[in-house]
């Protein structure tokens, strides 16, 4: 259920941003200050993006923006003004089919509460884009940005080895 | 969590940039990554009334060999330092630090012109510049300057720019030659607690220290022991001197003394010292 | 084809891999108000003056409130057994007693008024003294409530055996800190109340114990507890913290009520930080006595509980510890005297574990002190002194009586899969060449308590007579697993496919009584009542088909391989579950159901052995963890993934508060560390892949002879973690690190002991 932005806002400190989100390009007018993740959360209604701190540390409300994760706490909305943003609901396939890296998750038992998960699965989508192949330690280096506190990591690891080694993930 | 208010404009060419901050002074920031400022403003630790954006300004995002050094454009983001080609093979001390800053999605983002501007001593970036006797190009009102690494940074959080001013350009000499870096943290993103660079340059060793004063050092006892003879060890007993760490629930002035000791002693080694 | 105790993945999951997990912020409620608090920036200070207009007169600002505003009643404490003076207020209003206290509450068109608002309210301070050490505030020099005459809020003393070490050949003595901690669960606090159509107040909370909320939010804001009705969506992570009701919830509440439009509150993490219940917080002294040949004989341990600043769970945590005072272990005499204090800081709570860390986190370190003392092996001292699998149930000296067990198993396991001598072989040479990098190896074997409390539990299984089955639990998982779990145990039972079965939770007017999740209880008993609805249900459900088949009630067989009935002798006449649920309206109207209270069978005690493998740096004192060993017995296990994955998160909490995690207030009650910048959340890359074991020891116990998992993997692996620290420098003359072993606490212990030695080699 997608929320609209219904607040009264600072009027004179609006920006308009045009960005494609998940495909879609969206337009809206919103205060300067708002950041990525509200604008994503807020004014298009994708609450799957989560926010767990407060200083750029934990990672939960990691999205891709033109392919690469980045903390959409610590982007202005405006900074994304024509960008191409991927949000957890963008990553299965069209036909609803899961995309590795979620499928990997479900089938290594990668995420118990869910509310870093999808952060931890954008982070991987693009660490595993950046390094296809990497090493364990590589793996759980890449994640030093992205804190769980229910899994111990033990099994996002191993859900971001089982990825790197699914073909599709090499074409 | 959400910043105070404040206008945004992006701003189309450097000159713009500089006009805007000429006509807004302290009421108005350079925005580029975001990465040092806006973790500051969501707090609301700074509350500037006009973020002027540059983070577009594609014409400073380059690493390129020139003769004598590699030049690196400010809006360079972390991870495409981290990855250049030139950055590895013609300064690769500058790829790997790049490459060890906070992480993935921090490197995504942040630039080697904001961490750098932002004068913190905790940062990796400063001490890796100072060791390399590394320059700034800045650009003002008045046009473009050059200003040398070790007369940068002025004092905590500040450095030698107007506020009119914008940095345009890293260098560093072209330091081809085996270079050591380590850092103590207590976790793997942390600021360090102490940290240490070595590198060999055309002009010997330079050693930086970051996190041992209010802002980022060069160990120029350590230096100067290395191009007079001293081994490793010899040489890293001189680490802590014109330091002045502060004391805080991670180390106690000692304890960082002591440690920049062995970090030096360590980066030295791997310098092939 | 048993279902149980396969690697069934999880039900739960495509949803939040997909499109997230719908948590309370990121409930739709049109129109709602979002509040947000002012909280005290002093530990300790009387509040002269509150200064509201500017923030009340902002355009989007709907309201202001502070504690006079609302009128109400104190919020409880923690059942009677501490002193009712030192209960809080909603907010405050005439004096503060930690950073990060509420004060006042700003309701406001969006979350950026709303914080704007915050900076326009001035509070006026009146500094008083601040005491931080729970040691200190013990001595009532400063006292938080002058009221109540002193600091301290509860006391257990079954102590005062003079003499208790008599007949010790050796005795060791070791003071050791059992650190503040945050349980920084992923989501922060998150509360949203609305008023219905029909005059009832819906409420949604990030919450372990929904049925608790709704009594808090009932007895407080004087409502019928049918009037309130809680709706539990999504939890981010709780870990103990989210089981106690806070002021803010309540405050919550009230506005929904006052101001006839949703109010939604979601802390950031700085707040919570500071405003969610700290975990742990225990200053241990212990003394440990027994024979040369390792036999250990009394033990005493002493506490002095932090209860932050008003007493919370935090303060009766002791009373956890009593119960585990002497471990896995076969000590004759034990004692345990504790006394729990309130200091200017945040308050605490049940965190993962809750008080049974503390006491095996002391009594692995004085093992260890002691195997040192008489020169033996630690793993040694440990066989040696476990409980026989033939001495259950086993009494302890603190009369707690463990159920059943195999601590011996659990101990050879661990050594095995650590290749426990070729580690010691390792050290011994790295120790003989003087290598930099020196290695610790360290283990703890545990016991522990589950499903502690006197709680029963609701479990109810209905059949739809379109053969769906709904199943509602008292439970409130909040990452735990339970659908994919309670539809295993009723697939087992039923003969149906987990995927043909609805686990409904944390909705009051849905789950009508409920003790929630927490304390390792809920697979136990609230599993256990599932299973028995289940096992209800197959009753009613022969006897219906009985009818059906006009045949003999035990002549009826129900066929689990495809869930239909028959009678014994002809299955190619059956009936489905969805017809007998059919048959079960015709006969009276009333669908096929049970409903089960179960009763609390009582506490279940697993155990296991963790090993840690450090590296320590000894010219920086940096502790590297390079493997982690962890052999648990929860009895049965019903779904390995599940319980593999509570161990892992056990675990990397208990290896954080041993190498990284500490709440740091300066003198003055300034927190330090109340930012993820700042605290030291363990990360992925400080951790290595967990080696895991279950051996399974079923308990008598309960029918399913499970026992409890959750907290295991904390309790066991902090004391692994830090005794094999200390057994990375104890050749270097150190006897003792605290928590957390961070580089310079690890430099110092190296650098005393030197000092130490030198001083005894020059004759001081």
């Amino acid at each position: 259920m997608r929320r609209r932005a219904k607040t009264p806002r600072r009027k004179d400190a609006d920006v308009k941003v045009d960005m494609t989100v998940n495909g879609t390009p969206e337009s809206h007018e919103v205060e300067a200050r708002t950041l990525l993740v509200n604008y994503l959360r807020d004014t298009l209604g994708l609450t799957g993006t989560n926010i767990g701190c407060d200083t750029t540390s934990c990672g939960a409300c990691t999205v891709l923006l033109n392919g690469q994760s980045v903390k959409s706490c610590t982007v202005l909305a405006a900074q994304a003004a024509g960008d191409d943003v991927t949000t957890i609901e963008g990553l299965a396939h069209e036909d609803g089919r899961m995309h590795p890296v979620q499928q990997a998750f479900q089938e290594c038992h990668g995420l118990q509460c869910g509310y870093c998960t999808p952060g931890m699965v954008m982070a991987i989508t693009s660490l595993l884009s950046e390094n296809p192949e990497p090493t364990e330690e590589e793996v759980r280096v890449g994640l030093e940005g992205n804190f769980c506190r229910c899994t111990g990591y033990h099994n996002i690891v191993a859900s971001a080895l089982m990825a790197s080694r699914v073909p599709e993930m090499h074409q | 969590m959400i910043p105070a208010c404040f206008d945004y404009v992006r701003a189309g060419s450097v000159d713009e940039a500089i006009g805007l901050l000429s006509e807004h002074g302290d009421d108005a920031k350079l925005l580029a990554g975001g990465h040092s400022l806006l973790p500051l403003m969501k707090l609301r630790l700074a509350q500037p009334a006009m973020l002027v954006d540059i983070g577009r300004l594609s014409e400073l995002s380059y690493v390129k060999e020139e003769k004598e050094y590699v030049a690196v454009g400010a809006l360079t983001r972390h991870h495409d330092v981290a990855i250049s080609a030139v950055a590895l093979t013609r300064a690769p001390v500058l790829a790997h630090v790049a490459g060890q800053i906070g992480d993935p999605q921090v490197r995504h983002r942040g630039t080697i012109g904001g961490s750098i501007a932002h004068g913190d001593p905790a940062s990796d970036l400063p001490a890796v510049l100072l060791a390399l006797g590394g320059t700034l190009v800045v650009q003002g009102p008045n046009g473009r300057r050059e200003i040398d690494a070790k007369d940068f940074f002025l004092s905590f959080f500040e450095v030698a720019m107007t506020p009119e001013e914008v940095l345009v350009e890293v260098r560093v000499p072209r330091s081809e030659g085996q270079w050591g870096f380590e850092k103590l943290t207590k976790r793997a993103q942390d600021w360090a607690i102490v940290g240490a660079v070595a590198v060999r340059t055309s002009n010997g060793v330079g050693v930086g220290l970051i996190n041992m004063g209010p802002v980022p050092l060069r160990a120029s006892a350590v230096e100067t022991a290395v191009a007079s003879g001293a081994n490793a060890s010899e040489a890293a007993q001189l680490a802590a001197e014109g330091s002045e760490p502060s004391a805080d629930f991670n180390g106690s002035v000692a304890y960082r003394q002591h440690v920049a000791k062995v970090l030096v002693r360590r980066a030295l080694e791997k310098a092939g010292v | 084809m048993s279902i149980l105790g396969n690697r069934v993945l999880r039900r739960e999951d495509p949803k939040f891999l997909t499109v997230g997990g719908t948590y309370v912020a990121d409930l739709d409620l049109p129109g709602s108000v979002h509040l947000t608090f002012v909280r005290s920036s002093m530990a300790h200070a009387k509040i002269l003056s509150v200064d509201t207009s500017g923030a009340k007169a902002m355009p989007g600002v709907v309201a202001v409130y502070t504690n006079e505003d609302l009128g109400m009643a104190r919020m409880p404490t923690i059942m009677s057994m501490t002193n009712e003076a030192m209960t809080p207020p909603m907010l405050a209003s005439r004096t503060v007693r930690y950073v990060g206290e509420p004060i006042v509450a700003i309701a406001a068109e969006s979350r950026e008024i709303a914080e704007d608002a915050i900076e326009q309210v001035v509070v006026e301070y009146d500094p008083l003294t601040v005491v931080i050490d729970p040691v200190e505030a013990r001595k009532d020099e400063a006292l938080l409530f002058p009221e109540a005459g002193t600091n301290t809020s509860f006391t257990l003393d079954f102590g005062g055996d003079e003499t208790l070490f008599d007949d010790c050949e050796v005795v060791v003595e070791l003071t050791l800190v059992n650190q503040r901690v945050a349980p920084c669960p992923m989501e922060g606090r998150s509360a949203a109340g609305h008023l219905t159509k029909d005059g009832r107040l819906e409420f949604n909370s990030a919450t372990q114990a929904p049925h608790r909320v709704r009594d808090a939010l009932a007895g407080l804001l004087g409502l019928e507890l049918d009037k309130v009705h809680i709706v539990t969506p999504d939890v981010g992570g709780g870990f103990g913290a989210k089981a106690s009701v806070y002021p803010e919830d309540i405050v919550v509440g009230w506005c929904a009520l006052r101001l006839g439009r949703p109010v939604r509150w979601t802390e950031t993490r700085s707040e919570s930080m500071l405003g969610l219940g700290h975990g742990r917080a225990q200053v241990q002294h212990v003394r440990m006595g027994g024979t040369r040949e390792g036999v250990i004989t009394a033990y005493r341990i002493e506490v002095i509980q932090d209860s932050g600043a008003y007493p919370g769970f935090g303060t009766v945590l002791p009373f956890m510890t009593r119960i585990m005072t002497s471990g896995p272990y076969k000590i004759p005499k034990a004692e345990f005297q504790s006394v729990s204090v309130v200091t200017n800081s945040t308050p605490t709570v049940a965190y993962r574990g809750a008080g049974r860390p503390e006491a095996t986190a002391a009594i692995e370190r004085i093992m260890d002190v002691f195997a040192r003392e008489i020169a033996m092996d630690p793993a040694e001292l440990r066989r040696r002194n476990l409980i026989g699998k033939e001495e259950f149930p086993y009494t302890t000296p603190v009369e707690t009586v463990y159920d059943v067990g195999d601590y011996h198993q659990a101990l050879e396991l661990a050594l095995e899969v650590a290749g426990y001598d070729d580690l010691r072989a390792e050290q011994s040479r790295r120790r003989t060449s003087g290598d930099v990098r020196q290695l610790g190896i360290g283990v703890a074997c545990y016991v522990e308590i589950t499903n502690g409390l006197p709680d029963g539990e609701f479990g109810a299984v209905e059949v739809r007579p379109d053969g769906k089955i709904i199943v509602r639990t008292g439970t409130s998982p909040h990452g735990q697993g339970h659908v994919t779990a309670w539809s295993m145990l009723v697939a087992e039972q039923m003969g149906v496919s987990i995927d043909d079965i609805e686990v409904l939770y944390g909705d009051t007017d849905i789950v009508p009584r409920g003790a929630g999740t927490m304390g390792s209880r809920s697979l136990q008993i609230g599993g256990a009542a599932v299973n028995q609805a289940a096992v209800d249900v197959v009753e009613k459900a022969k006897d219906l088909a009985a009818d059906l088949f006009e045949a003999d009630r035990d002549d009826i067989v129900l066929d689990k391989s495809n869930g239909r009935f028959h009678v014994v002798g002809t299955p190619a006449v059956s009936r489905s579950w969805g017809e007998l649920a059919k048959a079960a309206v015709a006969k009276d109207g009333n669908p096929l159901f049970a409903e089960v209270d179960l009763a609390s069978p009582g506490p279940t005690f697993p155990f296991g052995t963790h090993l840690s493998v450090v590296e320590v740096d000894t010219e920086t004192g940096k502790v590297t963890l390079l493997r982690h060993i962890a052999v648990d017995d929860a009895g049965r296990i019903i779904n390995p993934l599940l319980a593999e994955g509570q161990v892992h998160g056990g675990i990397a909490q208990g290896v954080a508060q041993a190498l990284l995690e500490e709440v740091v207030y300066d003198l003055d009650g300034n927190p330090l560390t109340s930012t993820f910048a700042d605290y030291s959340f363990i990360s992925a890359a400080e951790l290595p892949s967990f080696e895991t074991r279950f051996t399974e020891t079923p308990t008598p116990i309960n029918a399913l002879g499970a026992k409890g998992i959750g907290e295991s993997g904390t309790i066991g692996s902090t004391p692994a973690v830090q005794n094999a620290v200390c057994d990375a420098v104890a050749h270097l003359g150190v006897r003792h690190v605290d928590m957390p072993t961070t580089p310079i606490r690890v430099w110092n212990a190296m650098n005393d002991a030197a000092a130490g030695e030198d001083a005894e080699k020059e004759g001081r």
